[in-house]
């Protein structure tokens, strides 16, 4: 399976992947991308027309989808006023910075020689990131693990329920690629800490 | 207790004749009631993803940022910075760019 590691010389992280991995990877950003760029960013309330339409500023209220919820949680649990303004200055940037990161991943997939469509077998995608663009992958794989997980209802210590799902149950394949992202975050962490 | 130590607890008797009497009033509420920036146990990300964030954005030493992280892990939660409230915004703000789970509070 492959892994990140630190190349000892150019101080690189480099990691190579199987075609169908690194397609499978620019899959989750790119649904990612689409998730954080899709459910339009504006508040659900009633509020006036008017005032509504002369407000360029950020949603005050929590997303409707779990991911998204996860993805930008409120920051005032007590102090419902303060969370909506927090939100309305924060929730725009951090949804383009993790979509900019996603995309990140994908045009260094798509540089490393992974072509639009993938047809041919055997063919091996080799990155090498420097330090910078090896955080911006780990922030991203954040992203990816915390959508997954949201989806699929991950909580603390149910790795046996995971483990005994039949093989051919299509969450049991996800918690396989959530486990996967998680494998090559590990590794990635590991190489930046090195 | 606050994250810029330039402003120590004022002496009680002596004033310095040179001090600065036009004190921002927003200096002193932030020594009366820092905020604390917490973050909050998630079953997803990896301990030495969030022990590395803690290293990375605090700038906090190794075992500094390991002993936060073990407390998220094992109480459910922790204080990882203290500071004036547009500080520990922007600390929020900085945990929910990586991922991690971040509220912030007057300190108690």
């Amino acid at each position: 399976m492959s892994a990140f590691a630190r190349h000892r010389r150019s101080r690189r992280v480099i990691a190579t992947f199987s075609g169908f991995e690194a397609d499978l990877l620019r899959s989750l950003t790119a649904q990612l991308v689409e998730l954080l760029r899709n459910e339009a960013a504006v508040p659900h309330e009633d509020r006036d027309p008017f005032e509504a339409l002369m407000d360029f500023s950020g949603p005050t209220s929590e997303p409707e989808d779990p991911v998204l919820a996860r993805l930008f949680p409120t920051a005032y649990r007590d102090d419902e006023e303060a969370a909506s303004e927090f939100r309305r200055f924060t929730e725009g940037a951090l949804r383009d910075g993790k979509a900019a990161a996603a995309c990140t991943v994908i045009e260094t997939l798509e540089e490393a020689g992974l072509p639009p469509l993938l047809e041919e077998d055997g063919l091996m995608i080799d990155v090498e990131l420097d330090e910078p663009t090896a955080e911006i992958w780990m922030r991203s794989f954040t992203d990816v693990r915390l959508a997954l997980a949201s989806r699929l209802g991950i909580e603390d210590g149910d790795e046996e329920y995971w483990n005994e799902l039949p093989d051919e149950d299509p969450r049991a394949q996800a918690h396989d690629i959530y486990e996967w992202v998680g494998y090559l975050q590990e590794t990635l962490v590991h190489a930046l800490t090195v | 207790m606050c994250h810029h130590g330039d402003v120590s607890a004022a002496s009680p008797v002596e004033v310095d004749p040179g001090l600065d009497t036009t004190l921002d009033p927003d200096q002193i509420t932030v020594l009366a009631t820092p905020w604390v920036t917490i973050v909050w146990n998630d079953p997803v990300n990896l301990m030495s993803y969030v022990s590395y964030v803690f290293q990375k954005h605090f700038g906090y030493a190794k075992k500094k940022a390991e002993k936060l992280m073990m407390e998220v892990h094992k109480d459910g939660k922790s204080v990882v910075s203290t500071g004036s409230r547009e500080e520990m915004e922007r600390d929020v703000q900085a945990m929910h760019e990586f991922g991690l789970w971040a509220t912030l509070q007057k300190s108690q």
